[in-house]
This record gives structure tokens, C-alpha cells and sequence, in this order.
């Protein structure tokens, strides 16, 4: 896969100055090769004339990018305090065991990776998951594990909160590059946790 | 009458709420054509009288902070929202991002014409695809629809995974094409913020609550809250309880009273601990359920409003286990700019392992207490800080907890008593 320069200096251009692109270009780079290459950072200080070590610098600063292969499928467990005690460090754990993989590995058939993941801002819906940065609400060890097998599989489950199928890493790494993929009108609106107040309200609580 | 007020969850309910067509039909975009029409310092005026503010935190004026902003000084202006929710416990702007973009996206032009803006950058965090969809997709249907474009653009930025580029001149230091760290103030971003040129930073919520203030007035706005803490907000509650969710009501309503609402603790258990503004705000218990949750009350019973999450535990957590987690979490996102943060939270770290091992002395939570005294306000930032609440709040009410797991030799709870499918475990 190669790099497209015309649509990188279109998402520079988003800017009024060219170095703020730095991170959706590296979001791009992992829509197009699934991790930030080494390429991919000597590309961008090409295009934006700065050093290497500058670009690196903020590819390893963040921890969604990158620095080598993730699944197709990249699985996230919330394990920060709220979401490990109403069930996260069990799914991590479980997960693990299943796919025979630590935390940050990936399944050798290279669809799916495990990692976890900080508060991501789904408290309501808690335990969490995230598949390619989607939302998996309110899970259990055996709905963890549906996901991951689906994924392997090649047909995940739908997110919850989310477009009418999973998109791939790749895939989502092109929406976190700003790019449109025409699912936006996808998916519910709310899920019943995030309308609870408005309800009650309406019933005069 | 109900307790609560929906102004921003108005309309969530409604299956097409976040689209244009369900905006423009619940009155979206009358309160920016209202306020386009003002003069910009009126604008302002209108906010600082309604009483309205930040609510990423930090609780400052927002109309104030528009204020500050110098005019006349032939430099481009920035507003730039802050969406990278990441706070432990936090989970109203995503939801509200995800129901309903246009709101932000109205507030954003209302906010640039008040502070002479030409361009409003939306900081998201990078990981919430579906919510970059929406609002990628509300930007592009604002510009469709005229509201954008006409002197005022609106730019969507997505992080990659920062708790940090929360901290407003973090974000703003990411935006620019950097690793995130904070920078040193002053200068503050009202005078040399992003590119160095006068910025507002201001949470999702706050300026989407600018338009229904536009719209019905600051008297109104007035009417909802308490003396110093006027309006209404949303409130988030998780964790053990029978119903969490987004409950948007007037400032100052008590736990009690919301945990009315949800049905209380899960059934069974008993309310143990919670925060009242997520992880980095000092932990309450169940002597704090009629503490007024706005601003100034809860800063009197010794925590910070924060962002108003609230995390409910009951007896089945460990709080040891609950305060090491967190710590783990600042840890890992502390940017690594200043010793006393980037150190001193690996060495919380170190000690509370042991500690919820049963490897820990009662000597260790004296040396907590004075790492956390020498973390406590030696930053650039409030990151080192809000690591510190958890602990020595939890010491504060738990001490004899703390004490259990040394003189026990092991943590003495079971946490599959506290999961959500505690009951299918067994």
C-alpha cells in the first residue's frame, strides 16, 4: 500500500499552519499500512519539512498510534477503576486466556489484538469495550468472547453504540484521519442509559 | 414536578436527533441567528449574566473568560472546544456529542462571533469513531446549510489516546503539532494560546449550553441552580447502582435525590464510596448524600465539583484495590514534563501494590501522605494533583481498610462480588 501525497496535503491544508497535521497524517498512515511505519514518519517530514525525530516524537507520545502490526480487529478493555470492578479485569483476564494473548499482543492468524484501555468515557454503560475504537456496552465474559470469536471469524458482532457493522482498524483509522466514510447517520442515537433522565423527566420524576 | 431539567437532552429521545433535519426542527440555529445579530460584546454580557460555567471542570465564568480576550488588536482569535473527555468516570460530552452535534457546532459560532473569532477548532479525543462520525458529518451539513462559511469555519482535530491534551494548554500544544505537555502560565491562552493568538478553550458542554441561553435569556438561565451556581447540567451516574445514566438537572441537586431517580444502589448493597467529579476529585461516602452538588457546596465538604461524574461503589469494592487502579491510570498518562508528577506517581504506584497485596506496612500510608504532599501543587499542571486525591481521601475515611490489607497479608475482598454479573459467576 502506498501512501497518497494529494490526499495528505488535503488534510494539511485543513490547518492554518501545515504542522498541526501531524497526527491526523499519522491517524492516515495507519489507515493505510495498520500501524505508523517507518515510512510513513519519513513521508511526513517530508511533506511538513521537519525532521524525522520530530514526527517520531509525537507518534510515540500517543498511545493510539502504533509502532508495529495490531489486529484487524483491535480490542480494547476498559480497565480503569469503574469498568475493572463491574467486570473489566475479569474480560481482560478471560480474553487473554482465550486468545492466548497478553496485553498489546495480537492472534497469530492477525485479526485480532488486545489491549487495555483507559476510561473511555462510557461510565453509564459499564463494563466496556472497544472494537476498533467502537463502542461494546454493558458486556459480560461470555459477550467479550462472542466478539473476539465473530471477529476471528471475519463477521463481529454490530457495536452497540455504533454504524450497522464493524469497520476494520484500517478502516476506522481513515474516520480518526478526518475522512468521511458515510456511516455517520448509522446507528442508534442514544443508548437507554444516556435517555434515562429525559425519561423520567417526561414522567414527571 | 420533575427534579430534572432537560435543555441539552431535550430532544435525544428522538431516533434522528443528531441529524440537521431533527435540529432545525426542535429551533436549531435560531439562537446563532439571534446572536449574529448582536453586538459581539453583548454577546458576552448576555453569558457572563446568565451565570453560566465551565463545566470541564474547573467551574471558571465562561462569559468572564470570553471577556478576557483582548479586541481591537488585529491578531486572529481561536475558540477551541475541548471534546477529549477522558477524566476517569466522565461520560457526558460523548453522549451528548453522539445525540446531538449540531448544538456544539451552533454554540461554536455564537462563541467566535462573541470573542471575534474566525475559526473554531473542535479538539476530539481519538477514541470515539462513531462520535468523530457525527460530528465530522454535522460539520459538513452546517457548512451545506450556510451556517458555517460565512466568516466563521469550524475545524474537527482528533487526538490519539492523551488523558493529558485535557489540560487546556496541553491540547492546545497537541493541536499544534506537538507531544502534549502543559505549558507554563502565564501567559494564559486568552492572550497567547494557539499559535500564540488570543484563544478561548471551552468544555462541549459549555458552549453547547450557550444557544438555549441566547435563545430563552439569562434570567432564565438564572432561575435554575443555586446563588453562585446558576443553571442546570448533566450529571453522570455509574457503577453500583439499579440505573445509571445522563440526569440533567439544576446545580445543587444531592446524591440522594439522583439516587432516587435511578432506583438507588443496586439492590442489596449498601453506597460505600463515590466521587462527585470523577477520579481526580477528593472521595465521598455516605455521610455526603445531601451534599449540595454544585460548585461551592461541594467544595465546602472538601472535594471539587469536577465534571460531575458520578462513580457509585458499594461495600463489595476495595477501596485500596479502587485507589491503586486509578493511580496506575495517572501514572501511565503522566506526560512526564515535570519530576514531582512523573516520579512521584510511579512511587504511589509502587507503594499501593504492596499495600493492596498485603505486602504493605501501616508505616507505608504515612509515606503516601508525604509523597502526595510533595506532588500536591509542584506541577505545570493539575494532573499530579488529581492523583493525589484519590488517596488521601481514601486514608482520610478508610485508614482501617488500609490497615486490614497489612495486618491481613492479602487484599480481604472478593472482587467478583462486585462485578455487574456477580450473580452469573457464581
Amino acid at each position: 500500500m502506498t501512501l497518497d501525497r494529494e490526499l495528505m496535503q488535503t488534510i494539511i491544508k485543513r490547518y492554518p499552519r501545515s504542522r498541526s497535521a501531524i497526527m491526523p497524517l499519522l491517524h492516515y498512515v495507519q489507515s493505510v499500512s495498520g500501524y505508523v511505519t517507518n515510512e510513513g514518519i519519513e513521508t511526513i517530514a517530508e511533506i511538513l519539512t521537519i525532521e524525522t525525530a520530530e514526527v517520531s516524537a509525537v507518534a510515540t507520545f500517543y498511545t493510539q498510534y502504533k509502532r508495529g502490526p495490531v489486529g484487524e480487529y483491535h480490542v480494547g478493555v476498559c480497565t480503569n477503576t469503574l469498568c475493572a470492578v463491574m467486570g473489566g479485569d475479569a474480560i481482560f483476564s478471560a480474553l487473554k486466556e482465550h486468545l492466548g494473548i497478553d496485553n498489546d499482543g495480537v492472534t497469530e492468524d492477525g485479526k485480532v489484538s488486545l489491549e487495555h484501555i483507559e476510561c473511555n468515557a462510557a461510565c453509564d454503560y459499564a463494563p466496556v469495550v472497544m472494537a476498533n475504537w467502537e463502542f461494546y456496552d454493558n458486556q459480560t465474559v461470555e459477550s467479550a468472547k462472542s466478539l473476539v470469536d465473530g471477529a476471528r471469524a471475519g463477521n463481529p458482532p454490530a457495536p452497540t453504540r455504533g454504524p450497522n457493522t464493524l469497520v476494520t482498524y484500517k478502516e476506522a483509522s481513515a474516520v480518526l484521519a478526518g475522512l468521511d466514510d458515510g456511516r455517520a447517520r448509522e446507528g442508534v442515537q442514544a443508548g437507554a442509559p444516556t435517555l434515562l433522565g429525559l425519561k423520567l423527566s417526561k414522567e414527571g420524576k | 414536578m420533575s427534579k430534572l431539567t432537560p435543555v441539552l437532552s431535550a430532544h435525544w429521545d428522538e431516533a434522528d436527533s443528531f441529524t440537521i433535519e431533527a435540529y432545525t426542527r426542535n429551533g436549531g440555529y435560531t439562537a446563532s441567528k439571534k446572536a449574529l445579530a448582536m453586538d459581539p460584546d453583548a454577546v458576552i454580557q448576555l453569558v457572563k449574566d446568565s451565570g453560566l460555567r465551565g463545566r470541564g471542570g474547573a467551574g471558571f465564568p465562561t462569559g468572564m473568560k470570553w471577556g478576557f480576550i483582548p479586541q481591537g488588536d488585529n491578531k486572529d482569535h481561536y475558540l477551541v472546544v475541548n471534546a477529549d473527555e477522558s477524566e476517569p468516570g466522565t461520560c457526558k460530552d460523548t453522549p451528548l456529542l453522539m445525540a446531538n452535534p449540531h448544538v456544539l457546532i451552533e454554540g461554536c459560532i455564537i462563541a467566535c462571533h462573541a470573542i471575534r473569532a474566525e475559526r473554531a477548532f473542535i479538539y476530539i479525543r481519538g477514541e470515539v469513531t462513531h462520535v468523530v462520525r457525527r460530528v465530522n458529518a454535522a460539520i459538513q451539513d452546517a457548512y451545506k446549510a450556510g451556517h458555517l462559511g460565512k466568516g466563521i469555519d469550524v475545524t474537527l482535530h482528533i487526538g490519539a489516546g492523551a488523558y493529558i491534551c485535557g489540560e487546556e494548554t496541553a491540547l492546545l500544544d497537541s493541536l499544534e503539532g506537538f507531544r502534549g505537555q502543559p505549558r507554563l502560565r502565564p501567559p494564559f491562552p486568552a492572550i497567547a494560546g494557539l499559535y500564540a493568538r488570543p484563544t478561548v478553550v471551552n468544555n462541549v458542554e459549555s458552549i453547547s449550553s450557550v444557544p438555549a441561553i441566547i435563545n430563552n435569556g439569562a434570567e432564565w438561565y438564572q432561575s435554575m441552580g443555586t446563588e453562585k451556581s446558576k443553571g442546570a447540567t448533566l450529571y453522570s451516574l455509574s457503577g453500583h447502582v439499579n440505573n445509571p445514566g445522563q440526569f440533567e438537572a439544576p446545580l445543587g441537586i444531592t446524591l440522594r435525590e439522583i439516587l432516587e431517580l435511578a432506583g438507588g444502589v443496586r439492590d442489596g448493597h449498601q453506597l460505600k464510596f463515590w466521587t462527585p467529579g470523577g477520579s481526580s476529585t477528593p472521595l465521598f461516602t455516605d455521610a455526603h448524600l445531601d451534599t449540595p452538588l454544585d460548585y461551592e457546596g461541594v467544595a465546602a465538604a472538601g472535594s471539587m465539583l469536577g465534571t460531575k461524574a458520578l462513580q457509585i461503589f458499594d461495600e463489595t469494592t476495595c477501596v485500596v484495590r479502587a485507589v491503586l487502579r486509578w493511580t496506575e491510570f495517572y501514572k501511565h498518562e503522566s506526560c512526564g514534563k515535570c519530576t514531582p508528577c512523573r516520579e512521584g506517581t510511579w512511587w504511589l504506584v509502587q507503594i499501593l501494590r504492596d499495600l493492596e497485596n498485603g505486602a504493605g506496612t501501616e508505616a507505608d500510608l504515612e509515606k503516601l501522605l508525604d509523597l502526595c504532599d510533595n506532588i500536591m501543587g509542584r506541577s505545570f499542571c493539575a494532573l499530579g494533583d488529581g492523583a493525589t486525591s484519590p488517596i488521601t481521601s481514601s486514608i482520610k475515611y478508610f485508614r482501617e481498610e488500609y490497615i486490614a490489607h497489612v495486618t491481613n497479608g492479602a487484599c480481604p475482598f472478593d472482587p467478583v462480588k462486585s462485578t455487574l454479573f456477580a450473580g452469573a459467576v457464581k
